[in-house]
């Protein structure tokens, strides 16, 4: 199971009230590589997993959650005082007309999250490329995301995320070395 | 300690700061984690783990005294009434 802790993993502080920048965070909440496909990949992988590399998949599915309640907290920051006139202005009218200034698992362009976002091959070089190329494809994402923002204190928090892309990224690639090295061993029974 | 509601400038100030303190310790903790998920024979790296497993347990105690508590489902203590709502949620602060 899983134990709240009531704390961010990094602060997350953002300057002003922003709707149009909280639309195109929205992508890394309920986007296809956002950190809610990443969590549930993982997460879901992890039971077909070889003994070697459980570990290293848990923890970091177990990382992403904190990733999803950070950019949620950017997200809930950035619209909690927008009117129905600056959300409809930073174009989440249709947001607006479906949940209020509530948050909803949904991309930048107002795709709802579905599992066929992610996938579970049962063959772990698979699962594990696949990892690999969803924490790049993230970390380029966030890159994106800073582009386009000039809040301080918000390109804080997402520089710290990219980071996360990275190291998960470069942990997968060591899962895959363990695997590969484990099958080219020379085992004696 | 007070419900959140009633903190003064001077609470919110010391809650940041352990906060962050609490942050910046759990923070070396996941990235050594994932570090001797992969690397389990590194015993230097496994000694400075265990060092901050014991930095970051004395720095929760002494913030749940002051805040409330950290964790639900049993793994903090409680004073009356039961605190577990007082102390702001990670999304409002």
């Amino acid at each position: 199971m899983w134990i709240y802790e009531k704390k961010l993993q990094y602060p997350v502080r953002v300057s002003k009230c922003d709707p149009r920048m909280a639309k195109f965070l929205i992508e890394q909440y309920g986007g296809a590589d956002g950190e809610l496909s990443a969590a549930l990949r993982y997460l879901n992988q992890r039971y077909t997993l070889p003994e070697k590399v459980i570990a290293i998949v848990n923890d970091i599915g177990t990382e992403e959650l904190a990733h999803l309640e950070m950019i949620a907290t950017m997200v809930y920051k950035l619209t909690k005082d927008a009117t129905p006139e600056q959300m409809e202005a930073a174009g989440l009218g249709a947001h607006y007309a479906n949940h209020d200034n509530a948050l909803f698992y949904h991309n930048a362009a107002g795709v709802p999250w579905s599992a066929m976002f992610i996938q579970a091959k049962g063959d772990p070089i698979a699962d594990l490329y696949e990892d690999i190329a969803a924490e790049e494809k993230a970390r380029a994402t966030y890159q994106w995301l800073i582009n386009m923002t000039d809040d301080p204190d918000l390109k804080d928090s997402l520089t710290f995320l990219r980071e996360r892309e990275i190291v998960h990224s470069q942990r997968f690639r060591e899962a895959v070395e363990i695997l590969k090295a484990d099958q080219t061993a020379k085992k004696f029974f | 300690m007070k419900p959140g509601s009633e903190w003064k400038d001077a609470d919110w100030k010391a809650y940041r700061e352990l906060m962050r303190e609490i942050q910046e310790t759990d923070f070396v903790l996941v990235e050594l984690n994932l570090y001797l998920d992969t690397h389990p024979e590194d015993q230097a790296a496994i000694a400075q783990f265990n060092q901050y497993v014991q930095k970051s347990m004395a720095l929760k105690h002494r913030f749940q005294t002051m805040f409330g508590p950290l964790y639900g489902f049993g793994n903090s203590f409680s004073p009356a009434p039961f605190a577990w709502k007082e102390a702001p949620w990670p999304w409002q602060v």
